[in-house]
């Protein structure tokens, strides 16, 4: 255990890189836990006497057309953010993690189901059939988070199915067998906490890909309905008005947008490093 | 290869079954009782009854997909209720702004991202190597729809460079004959230079949005690939028998990195048609994102369904294109035990 | 044999960069190679004989650096010449083959092109010409129907085809010399001799002068004049291959001999060398790098490496206390 410890001290202080993604990464975790209580206005508080204002001291991201402070929708809006993306990576390993063992792991009529419907979900543009879904299941949050994760979940299949396939006749899987293990046992006690490490870094980099999946769909006008603060919507509220120049309505939560995707790629990259030193990018 | 090309064209066929049951499926979920929410909310019982009938829900799901399919091979796609149009008409006179944005959204991209990569790759450690990594971090973090916005807000607004982002042309102007539905094709065809820049004046920042999107993929994988393909045995070879740096690079690992760049093209598709709805948007593009868009606000089912289901024929499409490009160049295809 | 040899290498040095300190992975090699003769290089992975052979032809990995050395190549330093001189001699007068020849060739052009390249690129024929000079070298290493091979790609010929085609690049230009790393490795064993005698013959055929890297030493009895045996990146000893198999003076040259399979010993006869290589990246590496796995070891070994001539011409052993 002090092995993985040192390494992964070895890898924070080699690659400045990685240490800054994950103290972003607590930066915004930071935000989405206490920003409800740090933020200085009600981010739904409307005030009609000061509406479009640029940033400014008393107003640092500036206000919006109901003059509602920007600052503060933003970072309310992060718990939304994150929370979605959450859930969303979580269903997405559940599904994906296990589906994608149990395809390597047993091979067979199993792989060609999990193998078949993967390819199905693949042949779809995935933001696409993120649409579609919505679409069709209801325009909610918890749709939102099921579509962002039906789409992500055939990659995250692939990479469980790969790593579980080189494994299934391993050593260790052997021993175990050998001592009297049935196989849905070896699949989860064995498999699985070998293949966590690698399931993690793709976890990092789907949280990117989910967040911006998520406000792009809040963008078109599917899922969180306005007046609550998220950062998708928060863009396509402050769209018309970059045409007429006041680009702070816009601007913030798009750079928070970024930010967090941004972060999530970075860590990921970061946790690769960790996980597997030989991939390096 | 022709045999090869048939082969692929067959291996396509469960992914196009996929796709209608996919799509007829998503119907079928509806919330609650279809029939209720295509009848509107004041219908009376008899009133859904009827539209239970005429849609057809009252059947079994298997013979609701044969009827599915029947319509679809006539061609029918249902009517948009906001507009009364047929879906399909709608979708046929809007695909086009849609490709040709797609279409120059890729080319840019590819034009940028394949030099980028191959530089980076051949001067490791360089400052275009470094900035290629900081693009490639940057642009898969950057949601095409804000990139699009800020370019409209420096380039229209502040700089005045470019048009208003509202639509394919100018009002001044008057769409090109139409042959191929890409107003800079047609302008071109007509002979019609004006039309013509001003079509390319248009497409300037959704495009350049889309390519920022797509480039980071690209990029990376040129330049992962121009790496391996560097380090390779064979090309340690040709530098030994005396070839050129250029020839090397070009000739002998260049052609060879491309193959695994030309299978990222498939997930770089997947991306470029996701952005292409919300850049639609933001510049209100008349394409098929726009009419989907409009069609999700008013719960208006049938044209969403029709989108999507083009949207997915054409990516399939696109993917067969790519399989197909990959027979072409890779010698080996299909020789691999 | 006063004659200047094709290819002198005098007291190279050669270090790797990497991210746990620098390699030194030659220290002061020198050997010659001349008009005719085939030399060879012999040790295990990880001796550097292939270092050795990638900086004479200048392809060493970017993290390599010659620190000290020359190697003399037709009255030019290939170690201080500029990388434009080079190219023009790469290929032309000075050739390479490598191991595993199905991923040595581009897998994605002709074999045939892939000949013709290099004729094109060093001059000697015109665009039309190349493809039938190229059939010629095909036919040359006995490659049949070589109008039909040369439109193949490597992965529709053998591993030993492909070695065939490795040759015909090599030797497109009539070189004057050919640097054979371990050219059989990844091949099976009668086509490990065909290729061989076909290096053998051609070189015989065209006065070349050939270096051959390998960790076979009965393969390098039986085709070379003269052999090199390399330890952890130092020559321990060096003489004409008979006189190294009559006199083995190194510890080390002893037990590889002893290690080689003849087909009278069995195999229970075979001694397996103890211990492995030292750690090249060590800040104090002994100065006999053979020290610790030796037998014959003094307390004298912990000082400055002898460069001890051997009782006949050409030979050289490096020990304290030879056999």
């Amino acid at each position: 255990m002090s092995e993985t410890l040192k390494h992964i001290r070895y890898v924070l202080t080699e690659n400045p890189v990685t240490l800054f993604a994950f103290s972003l990464f607590g930066f915004i975790l930071f935000c989405a836990l206490f920003g409800p209580y740090l933020a200085p206005y009600d981010p739904l508080a409307t005030n009609g006497a000061a509406t479009l204002q640029p940033p400014s001291g008393a107003h640092w991201f500036g206000t919006d057309a109901l003059g509602r402070d920007i600052f503060s929708r933003v970072l309310v809006a992060t718990r939304l953010d994150l929370g979605i993306a959450f859930f969303s990576v979580v269903l997405t390993f559940a599904i994906g993690a296990l589906a994608g063992i149990a395809a390597g792991f047993f091979g067979g009529w199993v792989d060609r189901v999990v193998g078949r419907l993967a390819d199905t979900i693949m042949a779809f543009p995935l933001f696409v059939l993120a649409m579609g879904i919505v679409a069709a299941l209801g325009n909610t949050v918890g749709n939102i988070v099921l579509a962002t994760a039906i789409i992500n979940t055939p990659l995250y299949a692939r990479v469980a199915r790969a790593e579980a396939n080189i494994r299934r006749n391993a050593g260790f899987v052997e021993a175990a067998r050998l001592s009297g293990n049935g196989e849905a046992r070896i699949l989860l006690m064995q498999i699985l906490p070998n293949i966590l490490p690698i399931l993690m870094v793709q976890c990092s980099l789907t949280m990117g890909y989910a967040i911006l999946n998520a406000a792009g769909l809040s963008f078109i006008g599917l899922g969180i309905a306005p007046p609550t603060p998220e950062w998708g919507i928060l863009v396509a509220e402050g769209a018309a008005y970059m045409i007429s120049g006041e680009w702070w309505v816009a601007l913030f939560p798009g750079l928070a947008l970024m930010t967090a995707v941004f972060c999530f790629n970075l860590l990921g990259d970061g946790l690769r490093d960790i996980v597997d030193p030989r991939r390096r990018t | 290869m022709l045999r090869l090309i048939g082969k692929r064209l067959v291996g396509a066929l469960p992914s196009v079954i996929g796709v209608l049951i996919v799509t007829f499926l998503l119907t079928r979920a509806l919330p609650g009782d279809p029939a209720a929410f295509f009848a509107g909310p004041a219908a009376t019982p008899q009133a859904i009854e009827e539209v239970r009938r005429a849609l057809g829900l009252d059947k079994t799901l298997p013979e609701q997909f044969v009827v599915y399919l029947k319509d679809l091979a006539r061609g029918d796609l249902g009517n948009s209720i906001a507009t009364g149009q047929p879906v399909l008409t709608e979708i046929r006179t809007r695909l086009p702004a849609s490709l040709e944005l797609t279409l120059y959204g890729l080319l840019v991209s590819v034009l940028i991202a394949v030099p980028l990569g191959v530089l980076a790759a051949t001067r490791p450690g360089s400052w275009i190597d470094h900035l290629c990594r900081v693009m490639t971090t940057a642009g898969v973090s950057l949601p095409a729809f804000f990139t699009g916005l800020l370019l409209v807000y420096v380039l229209y607004y502040r700089l005045g460079w470019a048009p208003a982002p509202l639509g394919r042309l100018d009002i001044f102007y008057s769409a090109p004959p139409h042959v191929t539905g890409l107003y800079t094709i047609d302008a071109l065809l007509a002979g019609d230079g004006a039309t013509f820049r001003a079509a390319c004046a248009q497409l300037l920042l959704p495009v350049t949005a889309l390519a920022i999107f797509t480039l980071a993929p690209l990029a990376r994988m040129t330049r992962a690939a121009m790496l391996e393909v560097l380090g390779s045995d064979f090309i340690r070879t040709a530098r030994a028998s005396g070839l050129p740096k250029g020839k090397i690079v070009y000739a002998y690992a260049f052609r060879n990195a491309m193959l695994p760049v030309v299978t990222t093209l498939g997930m770089v598709f997947s991306f470029l048609l996701g952005a292409n709805v919300l850049v639609e948007k933001v510049f209100s593009w008349p394409g098929i994102g726009t009419f989907a868009i409009e069609a999700l606000i008013s719960s208006d089912y049938a044209p969403i369904q029709g989108f999507v289901l083009t949207m997915a024929l054409l990516y399939v499409a696109l993917n067969l294109a790519i399989d197909i490009l990959y027979i072409v160049i890779d010698p080996r295809v299909g020789f691999e035990s | 044999m006063s004659a200047v040899p094709v290819l002198s290498v005098d007291s190279l040095s050669v270090e790797f960069r990497t991210r746990s300190g620098i390699v030194k992975a030659l220290e002061n090699v020198s050997f010659a190679v001349n008009k005719g003769e085939m030399v060879a290089i012999v040790g295990e992975s990880g001796s550097g004989k292939s270092v050795t052979a990638f900086t004479v032809m200048g392809i060493l990995d970017a993290a390599g650096r010659v620190t000290r050395g020359t190697a003399t190549f037709g009255g030019l330093d290939l170690l201080q010449a500029p990388e434009a001189a080079l190219r023009d001699i790469r290929g032309r007068e000075m050739s390479m083959i490598f191991q595993n020849p199905r991923v040595a060739l581009n897998p994605i052009r002709r074999v045939g092109d892939q000949i013709a390249d290099v004729l094109l690129q060093h001059g000697n024929v015109t665009r039309r010409e190349a493809p039938k000079r190229a059939i010629e070298m095909l036919q040359k290493v006995r490659i049949p129907d070589p109008e039909r091979r040369a439109r193949a790609y490597p992965f529709e010929l053998s591993g030993g085809m492909c070695q065939r085609i490795m040759i015909a690049i090599a030797l497109a230009c009539s070189p004057k010399m050919l640097i054979a790393d371990e050219p059989t490795t990844g091949l099976d064993v009668t086509t490990q001799a065909a290729i061989m005698d076909l290096i053998a013959e051609l070189g015989k055929d065209q006065g070349m002068a050939t270096l051959l890297i390998t960790h076979d030493l009965g393969m390098a009895a039986e085709y070379c004049d003269h052999i090199v045996v390399m330890h952890a990146g130092h020559i321990v000893e060096a003489a004409p291959t008979a006189e190294l198999f009559a006199h083995p003076r190194h510890p080390y040259t002893a037990k590889l001999i002893a290690a080689t399979p003849k087909p009278t010993v069995s195999l229970m006869d075979l001694a397996a060398i103890p211990g492995n290589l030292p750690d090249l990246r060590a800040a104090e590496i002994a100065p006999c790098r053979y020290s610790a796995r030796c037998e014959r070891k003094q307390t004298r070994c912990d000082q400055a490496l002898p460069q001890v001539l051997g009782d006949v011409k050409n030979s050289v052993v490096a020990c304290w206390n030879p056999l």
